[in-house]
């Protein structure tokens, strides 16, 4: 039986493995070819030009700006969603609330983009329109821009990261609470200073599945994002690391098509890098 | 008498057989290869054509590269390719050069606006100004005063390979969506108020108004008769006419005529030209 156990581990570390050296292999003759500086650094995109041109660095800023506004919309709400599920709600109110967080977490991101392009997608529009009124010099979006994308990943980030908090949350044993109120404290002081603090650890690894899954997402902000190739300003129409691959794999050809290549391995040093240095910083955090 | 007359019946029987199996082995011995070399927006026609003419003709051998039109061109002047694929009109010095223009297909695209745009008409001089971001109001062009939101497709799209090459603003396009398929551009366009956009001319549908050209409404008679503007021809060059070249690349071009050939012309939203 144990030798099962091994064959199954042994699939996960070669399948890792395989990823790496494929996207390693096929993304990194393009940069060499445009050139590193070139590539990372280039800001205009034109790929099918007369001179192609294969810049990167908005695409780069995009993802890292739009992930990070994300998590701060994101986190706040989900982390204090899970302390009302795990310390202040009623019996019967968490017997509502963790189901329909649970089923948000179970949405396949293309429904989480039909929801985008329906309510978030117009709400923003008319926004954008009263804002940019008679600007000549914006180019109106029609609500296909960096908030709304922000605002659909936001949402996305919400089901993984409260359940994993609230996980956390409730494995703070029961006495430091009962030691706090002891002491004089409120409810609310308690889970600002003894409970939230005790559940750190758990919650700073919500944190890192929720960059993970905001980074890496690119169904749902495909439909609301807008795709051009701008600085990650609100109103901008921006193209994401994911997209940039998602929409224009299909007619993409020669080194057009290594360099889509490119911006996966880009994503996925990304993704590496975020998870190493938040698993160090989570494991210090923990000691602490 | 008996004798004769069977000798006779058994004779012209044995006749008939052997001219229909003449016949019918011309067709099915002819071999040979048709070498194409040309635009890459024509590679999802020649495919699809090579697919179902390889399947029909098993022993000629079709085939496409796709480097571009006038890459294809230089090819089949220099002799390395049978056929050129090419999507526009040739040019006077690749005429001088002996090539042959044999237009196969034209190739069409609408321009679509929002429910809620007024302006029905537009020249392509307007039409490019909106697209390279020099006008961005509908105001300037007799509608209700508004942004305009520019949608487009993505990079390396035929569509938008063509409008592009029509309007002469290659890689000057300002877009504010680039959608990666038609129909995200028609349902984004009809749910977009102001929004602008551009899809092959068989997608048209009634969710979205579509604008006419220097007063010309996109149909397919306006752009066989050559009145509408936005529209390209495939043409497929030969060097001297079709009836110099090879059996096989005369069979090739006798299968592109032929229903087969003209269905699948259809099935890639192309316009057929007979």
């Amino acid at each position: 039986m144990s030798v099962v156990f091994f064959v199954c581990g042994g699939g996960a570390i070669a399948a890792v493995l395989a990823i790496t050296v494929y996207m390693i292999a096929c993304g990194f003759p393009a940069l060499t070819k445009i050139g590193v500086l070139d590539m990372l650094f280039g800001t205009v995109w034109a790929p099918t030009a007369a001179e192609p041109k294969f810049g990167i660095l908005y695409i780069i800023l995009t993802s890292i700006v739009g992930t990070m506004l994300a998590i701060v919309i994101g986190v706040p709400i989900a982390v204090l969603t899970a302390v009302f599920l795990s310390e202040t709600a009623p019996k019967p109110m968490t017997r509502i609330v963790k189901p329909a967080v649970e089923l948000l977490a179970g949405i396949p991101s293309v429904v989480y983009g039909l929801l985008g392009i329906l309510i978030v997608k117009p709400v923003i529009y008319h926004i954008e329109a009263a804002i940019y009124a008679g600007d000549a010099t914006h180019q109106m979006t029609g609500g296909a821009n960096l908030i709304s994308a922000v605002l659909v990943l936001a949402i996305m980030i919400l089901p993984t990261v409260v359940n994993v908090s609230e996980t956390s949350l409730r494995a703070v044993p029961q006495h430091l609470r009962n030691s706090s109120y002891a002491l004089g404290a409120t409810r609310v002081g308690t889970v600002f200073k003894v409970t939230l603090p005790a559940a750190r650890s758990g919650i700073i690894s919500a944190v890192v599945l929720g960059v993970g899954r905001a980074i890496g997402e690119a169904m749902a902000i495909t439909m609301v994002a807008g795709n051009s190739v701008n600085l990650p300003l609100p109103f901008n129409s921006v193209r994401f690391l994911t997209t940039g691959i998602v929409s224009e794999m299909s007619y993409s050809s020669g080194l057009h098509r290594e360099a889509l290549f490119t911006i996966g391995l880009v994503l996925f040093a990304f993704i590496m890098v975020i998870n190493i240095v938040l698993n160090t910083t989570l494991k210090k955090a923990g000691e602490e | 008498m008996m004798n004769v007359k069977g000798l006779i019946s058994a004779i012209t029987v044995i006749a008939a057989a052997v001219v229909s199996l003449a016949s019918c082995g011309g067709k099915t011995t002819q071999q040979g290869t048709v070498n194409m070399n040309g635009s890459t927006s024509m590679q999802k026609m020649v495919e699809a054509e090579c697919e179902v003419f390889n399947e029909t003709y098993p022993n000629i051998t079709a085939s496409g590269q796709f480097t571009g039109s006038g890459a294809g061109l230089e090819a089949v002047a220099a002799g390395s390719a049978d056929v050129g694929n090419a999507s526009r009109a040739l040019k006077d010095e690749e005429k001088a050069k002996g090539l042959v223009e044999n237009i196969i297909a034209l190739d069409g695209i609408a321009v679509v606006t929002n429910k809620n745009v007024a302006v029905d008409n537009l020249t392509t001089e307007q039409l490019a100004a909106i697209y390279t971001g020099a006008v961005s109001d509908w105001g300037a062009y007799g509608g209700e005063s508004g942004q305009v939101v520019v949608i487009g497709r993505e990079a390396g799209s035929g569509t938008r390979d063509a409008f592009e090459e029509i309007l002469d603003i290659a890689d000057k396009g300002a877009y504010a969506q680039e959608l990666d398929s038609t129909g995200a551009v028609l349902t984004t366009v009809a749910s977009t108020p102001n929004a602008i956009g551009y899809v092959s001319l068989d997608a048209l549908d009634d969710s979205v108004n579509a604008v006419k050209i220097n007063g010309v409404e996109a149909t397919a008679d306006n752009i066989k008769s050559g009145a509408y503007s936005l529209q390209r021809p495939f043409v497929m060059a030969t060097r001297g006419e079709i009836s110099e070249q090879s059996d096989a690349v005369k069979t090739w071009f006798n299968f592109l005529n032929s229903p087969e050939g003209q269905e699948v012309i259809a099935n890639v939203g192309l316009i057929s030209v007979k």
